[in-house]
């Protein structure tokens, strides 16, 4: 018996939410009293994942360029086998997201995505997950042999724990691909709103498209990423990829912080999984106010601008 | 090309989220329910099939007649006809394997759906159906093309988008983007009048059991009040000795 956890990564660099789940993987096994197996496809360095408590490291290399579903699906169900793992955890990337329920069916696993919480109990194996748009918790009994776990991003956190690990290589066999990746796009040098620890979104309070100039200064500052609600992104003052909330972009920040936005409730369905959350608004009433954990009542112009200043001195300082 | 779009009967995103029987079953107690945001997106893309395409379009929820209202509003936007198959919805892989066999019952090649609902958040069946189907897969789609058998296709992928090539018979899982929110429909009179003639046919569930089971739902702790503070010196050390968020 084994836990085996998937360690995503993109151009042979890991995610943030490798970490994380190998950290997850890594205390399940204890709970569990059996071994994480870390298993990598294309990835990065295989010690990156040692500090984190991959003891074994199981890499795949071959030609995939990129993401493929049919074929991570495929790899991760085989290498489970091959490690004779029982409980197999995936993180909350688009990829994992989208490989997770396949290697469920593969697998004939339960699965709980969104998880939040290490498993309360493990006989019967019960985990708490997100639901309702971040309005409740699902306690789940996962009632099949085996399982499959997906970790909400930026939940449970990576935690350094460096154990002296190995390394080995896998072959899997690969299943016709089905889907082929023709090109893609990626904007470069910038925080990914799913990779960032800080997010700074801006509303319909800034008045018009001209005056984002303090917003991306003030990201710069914090080395946050830049994102908006839904009016600005209907009205075209900033690109579709930066609006956050429900049917937008999700946001489990450490961070986020509002400027100008009054929070709507599918706003803050879609932001509410960040940690800490300031706001900044003219109106001591905007409903955001009653979701915050700090609040500034005052004209993003002004604010804005010292906050940027000071931020600059406390970050020399 | 026989489209199926996969919706889900969800409390609108402005419901008070409560709970009864100790926690177990969500209570349903004065809440609007409505197509799932994110099915929408997909099915005003199948209508679009439907109309430049010549694609017939099914509506499918698995659950109980109370979700009947939420799948003629389907029909009022335009769908052809309506499946309902009559299981209580209680996990993900039991959904995926009753959809699977209306799938294969009624030889779809399309199948659209949202890529998550916006109750339990799982995104868990469009993915599973696809694998029980072994139809193609992508997810997390904003926008899809059908020329013959060939599917061109743009995916979100953490930090951009990709584009992909397929073929039919897959599972796409829409979002914003598939369409834009402002083309999204709205039934009108007629629609709504068209939709109470429109077959809506109720089929026994194959019996596909449940993976997973919910034994408590509970609510996040409450939430203390804002500390409104007076100036950028006092954010910036709160944020720094309180939050630790800097």
């Amino acid at each position: 018996m084994s836990v085996l956890v998937f360690a995503d990564s993109s151009e042979g660099k890991f995610k943030k939410t490798a970490f994380e789940v190998v950290s997850y993987g890594k205390k399940v096994a204890e709970q569990l009293g059996t071994n994480l197996v870390t298993l990598t496809i294309n990835g990065g360095d295989a010690s990156e994942l040692y500090a984190y408590g991959a003891e074994k490291v199981v890499e795949v290399k071959n030609d995939l360029a990129s993401f493929n579903a049919k074929a991570y699906a495929s790899i991760i169900k085989q290498a489970a086998e091959a490690q004779g793992s029982d409980v197999v955890v995936v993180d909350s990337s688009v990829d994992g997201l989208t490989v997770g329920p396949l290697v469920a069916v593969a697998l004939e696993a339960g699965y709980a995505s969104n998880a939040v919480a290490l498993p309360s109990s493990t006989s019967p194996f019960v985990v708490k997950r997100k639901a309702f748009s971040n309005k409740a918790f699902s306690n789940t009994e996962i009632s099949t042999g085996k399982k499959v776990i997906g970790v909400a991003k930026n939940s449970y956190g990576a935690h350094e724990n460096a154990v002296s690990g190995s390394v080995e290589s896998f072959t899997a066999t690969l299943p016709t691909l089905g889907v082929k990746s023709e090109s893609i796009q990626k904007a470069s040098g910038k925080v990914t709103i799913a990779d960032a620890d800080i997010v700074v979104s801006a509303g319909r309070g800034m008045k018009g498209p001209e005056n984002w100039g303090m917003i991306e200064e003030l990201a710069d500052v914090l080395g946050a990423a830049t994102a908006c609600s839904k009016p600005v992104s209907d009205l075209g003052w900033r690109p579709h990829s930066e609006h956050v909330g429900q049917t937008g972009k999700p946001v489990a920040s450490n961070l986020y912080i509002a400027i100008g936005i009054s929070g709507a409730i599918q706003h803050l369905a879609g932001i509410n999984a960040s940690k800490v959350k300031v706001v900044i608004n003219t109106d001591p009433e905007a409903p955001f106010f009653k979701a915050a954990d700090y609040g500034i009542v005052g004209d993003a112009f002004e604010v804005v601008p010292q906050l940027i200043e000071k931020l600059k001195a406390f970050k020399q300082a | 090309m026989k489209i199926l779009v996969c919706i889900s009967h969800v409390p609108d995103t402005t419901s008070k989220i409560n709970f009864s029987d100790n926690d177990t079953k969500f209570d349903t107690n004065g809440v609007q329910f409505v197509i799932n945001p994110y099915d929408e997106f997909s099915l005003t893309r199948a209508m679009w099939f439907k109309e430049k395409q010549g694609a017939s379009v099914t509506v499918v929820n698995v659950g109980g007649a109370e979700t009947e209202p939420t799948l003629r509003k389907a029909l009022a936007i335009g769908a052809d006809d309506a499946i309902r198959v009559n299981v209580e919805p209680t996990d993900g892989f039991l959904v995926a394997k009753e959809l699977a066999e209306v799938v294969k019952n009624g030889g779809f090649d399309l199948v659209l759906a949202g890529k998550e609902s916006a109750d339990y958040n799982g995104q868990m069946v469009p993915g599973m159906l696809a694998s029980l189907l072994d139809f193609n897969f992508v997810n997390a789609c904003v926008g899809v093309e059908v020329d013959g058998t060939n599917v061109s296709l743009t995916r979100e992928i953490d930090g951009g988008e990709e584009k992909v090539s397929s073929t039919l018979p897959m599972v796409v899982a829409g979002q914003k983007g598939i369409v834009e929110e402002k083309d999204l429909r709205i039934p009108n009179m007629r629609g709504i009048m068209m939709a109470r003639k429109k077959p809506l046919s109720v089929v026994e569930g194959v019996g596909a059991a449940a993976a997973t089971e919910t034994k408590a739902f509970e609510k996040p702790a409450p939430k203390g009040a804002v500390k409104l503070v007076e100036n950028v010196d006092d954010l910036i050390n709160l944020l720094h000795n309180e939050a630790k968020a800097i």
